[in-house]
């Protein structure tokens, strides 16, 4: 090496450490890349569809530009896979080096990819995935639910309405699954604190095209309300073949916010009038915020948004907050987190305020919401009584409501022998 | 409330929309011995084709023409376009049935989008029968009727026509009416547009009950092909025993064992191909 | 000769890929790869050797991924016990399997392997207290010293190869001979004596306990196991490995994963519309290329001498 190489070597190591420094900086021009993962294919394809262009919506409005950092979005199809999301979210984070995950649609997949995000630290935002432990026993900080709701944070309100309409008795009709589990164990828990009695719970499996059976068996216990938990096409399915067998206007009929959603109600005809179920979201509520994006949302995709273009649309919202209140610099994770966890969303579509409880988990106001029909004919969900500042731990301290199990099929917050 | 005749009557109605999907399945299977493992993407395509006939016009029926018809000839072009290249070589023929039926699932994805459709039966047939203290849905009788009438026409059609003389003559030897001098061509190809018809028709009925949705398509598939097989390929009365025996064990399995409601069903079906492979009523080729 | 020559440009080509690639995400790539290879082979002792097309090899090596995944999460067993259960849980479970359908040849053995494949998938579905239902089972159960990707994509590789020779060895032994005789004729064989059911049977089982060494390895590369992983359309995609790389050479099979893989990964950068890729896929290679890649490269090169290829109409 002679010595002029000797000082070309010299100032370039000078140059590469002075640029370390300056790495902040330049990080700053490059643009905020997002993950965002839905279903395109598969079982759930048109929920999926709706996630993107829930998301999309809101920077299509609100420009693509935060904080003076460009937001590039990178969208891949998690093929209502859960071997498929994670092998996406490994290209995402890995080779994307996206800053942020958002999205996934059922709970196999946002499990998968949760619990690989925990080992890269990624902030993964699931505004659809409701597995109650993932801001509960086993959360993960970097996992938050912005504007999605813990499985068994809605069931309460509803099971508390129940009571109020003086019903005491209940049946349980639930997919066999953990999001069914836990929505089935609010509902029965605050139903039997309350008074009420649940005299049977029927699980059936995902994707069961015949509930002639189950719906047999209800026809023989005559409970004064039946509560129901349903995903897909199940819930379509169900509610058509309730009122097949006539059981519609006979027995109360009360649903997850799943079954009532646009997503279900917007194929089908009368047998979805006079459905009631507990939701963050209410297309037809008349607050200012809420009728602009349902109108602006009409006027895009020609139909009422549904829950997953709601969230994802009101999840961006809250996302651009938290990186407006980071200045844009979200490579900082943890200040990053801690601002998302500080957002306050006050009159959005969400409601008068939201804020997130400790555990990454938002309060919000429920509505209790019926499915009426509309002077034009469509069916939209309509709000009867609202709820105010309703958390996942319903009136329970956090700590202490922690301690009792999971809820389970075996565990659904009751004593079984005396009901 | 009689709950054994309520539980009867709905594993009946289920046997009914089984029979008749699978009705279309044993004859391609018993005559042609191809394996369609597309038959239940060719229910699901009729059904969503019915439903958007149906929607257009307000008529149920023209969506079950349209469906039994639009899916008649989708099989004409699987048949001439794609099996005739590996005509007579049972594995290969499977094999591309298989993925053929991917390629169709994912044309429905591309065109339907994956929302859960139901299709609208005509008034009469909506709300429920009642007999004194027992009802029962009027479309449910109607499924288990039109799967009377279709096991009540291929009857006649396999016992008292020209074609359904050839194509029982063809499940027993092959060879032999080849030899005969009939053209067996025309015989399997017309065999392989009612199998499918029989598919779309059931997909435009079961569409109004089950509804339409992705993955439909395999689960009807699986229960034709447990109905087949049970029953034995290529007959119909195999088919309209298996089918009410899947009808029931599913129904029953679903109340009884909700975890093992599949063992139910392919248990069965696994030991009868184990030791009876032609099914209860199959005969040896 | 030139048998040896492929695979050694193949195993090149998998030692040196970690050098040449830019991120994590491609090493797992490979590592899918490097699991999927062996299964393939695995399914060919059944598919190209002993002439048994089967329809449930997705379950047969999902259910060593759940045995592993549910005795480390749930059980706290020590992980090479667990992998040993799970091993032999696949090992079992295809002897099960090889009990009920060795007697069947041809498209029932298909159809029965099939049923017996959605029994599983439809248990493991179902029964939620043990599999999670669903949601299925999770847990990062992977030990520290191979966590870092490249490690564990070495892992895999190791295991593949010596998997993948010693599946070689077993096709060249006798045994191997009298699978495949069985395959040419099977009515001369057993008038030669050979109890054909048993062969099928030790055949199926020796494709289940290599089966079980992948499955293992995949709890270990995903952390989870849903249904999805024993369903038909896993099944259908392993099936398809092994007839897009070869039916019948062993090579084949791990070529067939690689180019499923490889497409799997790299058609969706550009299309969500991968099923249809995949059908069509399929669809092409049973018309024009029924011998496979590696069945297509031999034939091209028939002169050196190599096993003839076998094509899938032989089978049936």
């Amino acid at each position: 090496m002679n010595r002029r190489d000797f000082v070309k070597t010299g100032a370039a190591l000078l140059l590469a450490s002075g640029a370390g420094s300056f790495k902040n900086v330049f990080a700053q021009d490059e643009p905020i890349r997002i993950g965002l993962m839905a279903p395109l294919t598969g079982v759930v394809a048109s929920g999926g569809r709706e996630i993107m262009d829930g998301f999309h919506l809101w920077w299509k409005e609100n420009g693509s530009e935060v904080a003076g950092r460009k937001i590039e979005i990178f969208e891949e199809d998690d093929a209502s896979n859960p071997d498929t999301a994670l092998q996406k979210a490994r290209r995402l984070i890995q080779q994307r080096k996206v800053h942020m995950l958002v999205g996934n649609l059922l709970a196999n997949t946002g499990l998968a990819v949760a619990s690989f995000v925990k080992t890269t630290g990624t902030p993964y935002f699931i505004p659809v995935i409701a597995a109650d432990d993932l801001t509960q026993r086993q959360r993960i900080p970097n996992v938050i639910r912005v504007a999605g709701y813990s499985a068994s944070q809605m069931p309460r309100p509803l099971a508390d309405y129940a009571l109020k309409q003086n019903f005491k008795t209940a049946v349980t009709i639930s997919q066999d699954y953990t999001f069914g589990h836990e929505q089935c164990g609010g509902f029965c828990q605050t139903f039997t604190e309350g008074g009420g009695k649940i005299l049977d719970q029927l699980w059936h499996p995902i994707n069961t095209a015949d509930y002639s059976p189950y719906l047999s068996k209800i026809m023989t216990i005559k409970p004064d309300v039946v509560y129901s938990v349903q995903t897909g096409a199940d819930g379509t399915r169900v509610v058509q073949q309730w009122s097949n067998f006539g059981l519609k206007g006979k027995i109360p009929f009360y649903v997850a916010q799943n079954v009532a959603d646009q997503s279900v109600i917007r194929t089908m005809g009368p047998e979805v009038e006079g459905l009631i179920s507990p939701a963050q979201f209410c297309e037809g509520r008349q607050d200012p915020a809420n009728k602009k994006f349902v109108e602006t949302y009409e006027k895009a995709f020609n139909k009422f948004p549904s829950l997953y273009a709601f969230t994802h649309y009101t999840g961006a919202m809250w996302i651009t907050e938290a990186i407006k209140k980071v200045n844009g610099n979200v490579q900082d994770t943890d200040a990053f987190l801690k601002a998302v966890r500080e957002v306050e969303l006050v009159d959005s579509p969400l409601g008068k305020k939201v804020t997130l409880d400790a555990y990454g988990n938002p309060i919000y106001d429920v509505y209790i919401r019926k499915v009426v029909k509309r002077p034009d004919g469509k069916y939209w969900n309509e709000v009867i009584t609202t709820y105010p500042s309703v958390s996942q731990f319903w009136k329970y301290d956090p700590e202490e409501y922690m301690k009792q199990p999971a809820y389970s099929r075996e565990f659904q917050g009751y004593d079984k022998t005396k009901s | 409330m009689n709950i054994i005749l309520l539980n009867l009557l709905n594993g009946l109605t289920f046997a009914a929309l089984l029979f008749i999907v699978a009705s279309g399945f044993t004859l391609v299977f018993g005559l042609m011995r191809i394996v369609n493992l597309a038959h239940g993407v060719l229910y699901l395509l009729g059904g969503y084709i019915g439903y958007t006939i149906s929607v257009y016009t307000s008529s149920y029926l023209l969506g079950l023409l349209s469906g039994a018809i639009s899916i008649a000839i989708v099989g004409a072009i699987l048949d001439r376009g794609l099996l005739e290249y590996v005509k007579g070589q049972e594995l290969r023929q499977v094999l591309l049935t298989l993925g053929a039926g991917l390629v169709l699932n994912d044309l429905i994805l591309v065109i339907w989008g994956g929302d859960t459709f139901s299709i609208r039966p005509p008034s009469t047939l909506t709300g429920v029968v009642i007999w004194g203290d027992f009802f029962y849905p009027k479309y449910r009788l109607f499924v288990l009727s039109i799967g009377v009438i279709v096991f009540i026409s291929l009857w006649f059609l396999l016992n008292y026509t020209k074609l359904g003389a050839l194509i029982r003559a063809g499940v027993d030897d092959h060879e032999m009416v080849d030899a005969m001098g009939v053209n067996i061509q025309k015989v399997f190809a017309l065999t392989f547009m009612l199998g499918s018809s029989l598919a779309g028709l059931g997909g435009v009925i079961g569409g109004a009950f089950l509804t339409l949705y992705p993955t439909a398509d395999s689960e009807i598939l699986v229960f034709s092909l447990a109905t087949v097989i049970i029953g034995g390929r290529g007959s119909l009365v195999g088919a309209a025993i298996g089918s009410i025996l899947v009808g029931l064990l599913l129904t029953y399995g679903q109340i009884a064992f909700p975890e093992l409601a599949y063992f139910v069903v392919f248990g069965p079906m696994a030991l009868i191909l184990a030791f009876r492979p032609l099914g209860l009523l199959g005969r040896k080729a | 000769m030139r048998n040896y020559l492929i695979s050694s440009i193949l195993l090149l080509i998998a030692l040196a890929a970690p050098f040449t690639v830019s991120s994590d995400y491609q090493i797992s790539v490979m590592t899918q790869i490097a699991i999927f290879a062996p299964l393939a082979m695995a399914l060919n002792i059944l598919v190209g050797y002993a002439g048994r097309t089967s329809l449930c090899h997705g379950a047969v090596f999902g259910v060593s991924s759940y045995t592993v995944l549910y005795l480390v999460t749930v059980h706290g067993v020590s992980l090479p016990l667990a992998i040993l259960s799970g091993i032999l849980a696949s090992t079992i479970l295809a002897g099960v399997f090889g009990l009920i359908s060795m007697r069947v040849s041809g498209v029932y053995f298909l159809l029965l392997t099939l049923a017996l494949g959605m029994i599983v998938w439809g248990v493991c579905l179902r029964w939620t207290s043990v599999t999670g239902g669903e949601n299925g089972i999770r847990g990062m159960i992977r030990p520290e010293t191979v966590t870092d990707p490249t490690v564990f994509y070495y892992c895999c590789l190791a295991v593949a190869i010596t998997t993948g020779f010693v599946i070689a060895r077993v096709v060249k032994s006798p045994f191997g001979a009298s699978l495949k005789g069985i395959r040419e004729s099977e009515s001369r064989m057993r008038s030669l004596g050979y109890n054909v059911p048993l062969h099928i049977l030790i055949g199926f089982m020796l494709s289940g306990f290599f089966s079980g060494i992948g499955g293992a390895l995949h709890a270990l590369f995903n952390g989870f196991v849903s249904p999805t992983t024993v369903a038909l359309s896993q099944s259908v995609e392993l099936l398809l490995m092994v007839i897009v790389g070869g039916v019948g050479t062993m090579l084949g099979g791990a070529v067939g994963a690689a180019v499923i893989i490889f497409l799997q990964n790299y058609v969706s950068l550009y299309t969500e519309r991968w099923p249809m890729v995949l059908g069509v896929f399929f669809v092409l290679t049973v018309i024009l290329a029924p011998e496979g890649i590696i069945g297509k490269l031999r034939r091209i090169g028939r002169s050196s001498g190599g096993a003839a290829p076998t094509k899938m109409s032989e089978i049936a």
